[in-house]
């Protein structure tokens, strides 16, 4: 019954307004009139009609028994919705100051635009500034199709001319002109989202000023009252937020815009002055104003919670692998190479990205130094040929003058790609040009925070560090060295009248890493790492080294040579030795000859005189003799021949 | 309107009598019937019969009812008088209370000593 007797209430103020339709006021007064009781009810929770709207919560709504909390309006644009923790005040004004040209405009009619296509809000610029098709024309540059917005009834531009009049007012006046456009071009469009572009621009053509406060003051009630989200822009004034103090009605939401030079980079800056109801980021953030509109970089608001992950990215050396326990990098670690210029910090880069394009991963290069066909031409010197994967779309190459734009510029330019291209490896050569865009201490911390990013993006970040030639390379130039994960060293060593490369690993976290210096060279087939000689006479590297491989060579030689030597005259001992055997055997075996010879001339020399005396016995006729002769000689002849 | 501006700007200081005789069409913008517009009604017809005898045409819009005609008519202050001939355009922002301002703001003649007839009631 009660809950049907608020609805009839509601309704009955409605009907009482149709035949009002024409009138306006009346018309939005009664309406005006309904959400004024609804708002009442809500504050006055012993109010008759409160307890109404309670019920119908209960019975239809089903509302959160929580205190209402401060319900935001997303702006859509990049970044600024986390840093004020999802948007702008719903139904409240908001004021956006800033000096000229630091993109008030600008972000009101994005929040406007946003809001039409992402967010189903339709919207009213009211612009004092400039007119519609002067907007319209200016935002095309930021992808914004506002006459295509328009037509579909999204947004409405409606332009209010202010007239400087020298002679003043007649008398009182209000701005209900004002309210009445804005009432109107809200209901046309059933319009969420209200920009009034600037305000302040009505100080110039009325001269009351006392008059113009108070109607700023009931204008801003108005609006809240519409529950329209709006934005007020202003011009900054001299240690004011407002050049007319009209802060002082707008007191939900600030936030304050800035385009500041520093060194001769202008930097535009965003800061949220105060947001009541709500916590929100403090610092001043910095924005870039690209081709797809604002984009605000909340970098502070990033924790130190990223996941770490396990797996491993080769560097596309393998001896470089080897000496990083044998897997290579981690993957979404930071690896920072420092060394000299011309110690080979760039075709390390390229190898890893090279590396990872081989594996169908995206990489993409940061080039501060050399543009991308150059990059292309002096790594196909040593090997690597990045052409295709550039064609394939696998490697983007990105070449900047540091002196561009300001390094905040540079530092939101390098996240917008790799929001957009999502590699695997982000290479960026060399980190320390970047500090030419604005002061070192800016340089390091927002440095830092950029390697945050890649850190909870799991994104392997490999920067060059050029150091000078008398520093030490263990300090970073940009004093990041402590926050890297992979900290790779390449000092060149002057010796002998040459240059070479010493590469070792200074520190990796989490990998039994080689403790050892290796010689570092640009071969035809990419990096070659070698072992660097060490012995007793130090760490010798190129044609050193080399002049000592082959004294120890010839050292060598010559031992081998002394042996053959010895040996040789061994050989010849031997034969010299043997020689002089035979020659005593030859001689025994002369002796035995002889011997043999004199033997068989005894025996002849018996046998003939036997066989003498025989015949001497035969000749005298003894048969004793006979006898004995025939036996004799039978014997003598045995004798012999035995 | 810069180009009025200046063609205003390097106008004689005192117009031609025969200009004094030209037809005046004017409009009166106001918002509802509130004591504010009547008054500005009541100043505007005493201001036309003392100052342009016969010789005018006043219109009185209220923009409640036709709200585009605010907008097209760049109507953003209430009461605004605006003179739509002879050209150039004026606006004048008040409830007209100042007839002094409203001669100076019509290019018209300023006596001596201006009366001032109906006060805002503050």
């Amino acid at each position: 019954m009660q809950i049907e007797d608020f609805q009839t209430q509601s309704h009955l103020l409605l009907w009482r307004a149709r035949p009002f339709r024409d009138s306006f006021p009346i018309c939005f007064g009664l309406c005006y009139e309904a959400h004024v009781r609804h708002e009442l009810a809500a504050a006055n929770p012993y109010s008759r009609f409160s307890k109404r709207m309670r019920t119908l919560s209960k019975t239809k709504v089903h509302c959160q028994p929580h205190p209402v909390v401060l319900t935001k309006t997303p702006t859509g644009i990049q970044g600024l919705d986390d840093i004020t923790a999802g948007g702008l005040p719903q139904g409240r004004p908001t004021l956006v100051s800033g000096q000229a040209g630091s993109g008030k405009t600008l972000l009101a009619i994005e929040f406007l635009a946003r809001g039409a296509l992402e967010f189903n809000e339709p919207g009213v610029f009211m612009a004092f500034e400039e007119n519609g098709k002067e907007l319209v024309q200016n935002v095309v540059s930021l992808g914004f199709d506002l006459s295509d917005l328009i037509a579909r009834k999204l947004v409405l531009i409606d332009y209010i001319e202010i007239e400087h009049n020298e002679a003043g007012e007649t008398g009182e006046f209000n701005l209900e002109g004002l309210f009445v456009r804005l009432g109107y071009a809200i209901d046309s469009i059933g319009a969420k989202r209200v920009v009034l572009d600037s305000l302040e621009t009505l100080f110039a053509g009325l001269t009351n000023t006392a008059i113009l406060r108070a109607e700023l003051r009931r204008l801003f009630c108005w609006l809240k009252s519409k529950g329209v989200t709006a934005i007020i822009t202003a011009e900054r004034g001299d240690g004011t937020l407002t050049r007319h103090g009209i802060e002082e009605y707008i007191s939900d939401c600030v936030i304050l815009l800035d385009h500041r030079v520093n060194n001769q980079f202008a930097t535009r800056r965003l800061r949220i002055v105060k947001y009541r109801g709500s916590a929100h980021g403090a610092d001043e953030y910095p924005f870039l104003i690209g081709d797809r509109g604002l984009s605000v970089w909340p970098m502070t608001s990033l924790g130190l919670t990223h996941v770490a992950p396990t797996d491993r990215v080769l560097s596309g050396i393998s001896r470089l692998d080897a000496m990083l326990g044998g897997k290579g990098y981690y993957r979404g670690s930071s690896i920072l190479v420092s060394g000299t210029a011309g110690s080979g910090k760039t075709s390390l880069a390229a190898h890893l990205a090279d590396a990872a394009c081989r594996r169908g991963e995206r990489s993409l290069m940061f080039l501060f130094e050399e543009s991308p066909s150059q990059l292309i031409r002096n790594m196909r010197s040593i090997g690597i040929d990045l052409e295709p994967w550039v064609k394939k779309e696998r490697l983007l190459l990105h070449a900047a003058r540091p002196t561009l734009c300001g390094l905040e510029m540079h530092l939101v330019t390098m996240r917008k790609l790799t929001e957009d291209f999502e590699p695997s490896v982000v290479v960026i050569d060399p980190v320390t040009n970047l500090a030419a865009g604005g002061t070192m201490a800016e340089a390091r911390s927002l440095l830092k925070r950029l390697i945050d990013y890649f850190k909870t993006r799991q994104i392997t970040a490999f920067l060059t560090n050029l150091t000078a030639g008398t520093r030490t390379e263990e300090n970073s130039e940009m004093g990041i060295s402590s926050l890297m994960d992979t900290l790779l060293l390449v000092r060149d060593i002057e010796t002998n009248g040459e240059r070479n490369r010493l590469l070792y690993v200074l520190k990796s976290r989490g990998m039994a890493h080689s403790n050892q210096v290796r010689e570092f060279r640009l071969t035809d087939g990419g990096i070659d790492l070698l072992d660097a000689y060490i012995g007793p006479g130090g760490v010798l590297t190129g044609t050193a080294r080399l002049a000592q491989e082959a004294r120890e060579a010839s050292e060598a030689l010559m031992l081998q040579r002394d042996s053959d030597l010895r040996k040789h005259e061994l050989d010849c001992k031997r034969q010299a030795i043997e020689a002089k055997m035979d020659a005593l055997r030859l001689e025994l075996a002369g002796s035995e000859a002889d011997w043999e010879r004199i033997g068989a001339q005894e025996m002849e020399r018996e046998e003939t005189k036997v066989h003498d005396r025989a015949a001497m016995a035969q000749a005298r006729r003894s048969d004793s003799v006979a006898r004995r002769e025939t036996d004799g000689m039978e014997m003598s002849l045995a004798h012999a021949r035995t | 309107m810069p180009a009025r501006k200046r063609t205003q700007a390097i106008a004689p200081p005192s117009p031609p009598p025969e200009a004094w005789q030209e037809r005046f069409i004017l409009r009166l913008y106001v918002a509802g019937t509130t004591p504010q517009s009547t008054r500005a009604i009541l100043n505007a017809r005493k201001f036309c019969e003392e100052n342009l005898n016969g010789r005018y045409q006043l219109d009185v819009i209220d923009i409640y009812q036709r709200p585009t005609l605010a907008r097209d008519e760049q109507i953003v202050a209430v009461p605004t008088l605006v003179r739509h001939l002879p050209l150039p355009l004026r606006k004048l922002v008040g409830d007209l209370s100042d007839f002094e301002r409203v001669l100076i703001g019509l290019d018209l003649p300023v006596p001596k000593r201006a009366q001032t007839i109906v006060k805002s009631t503050k």
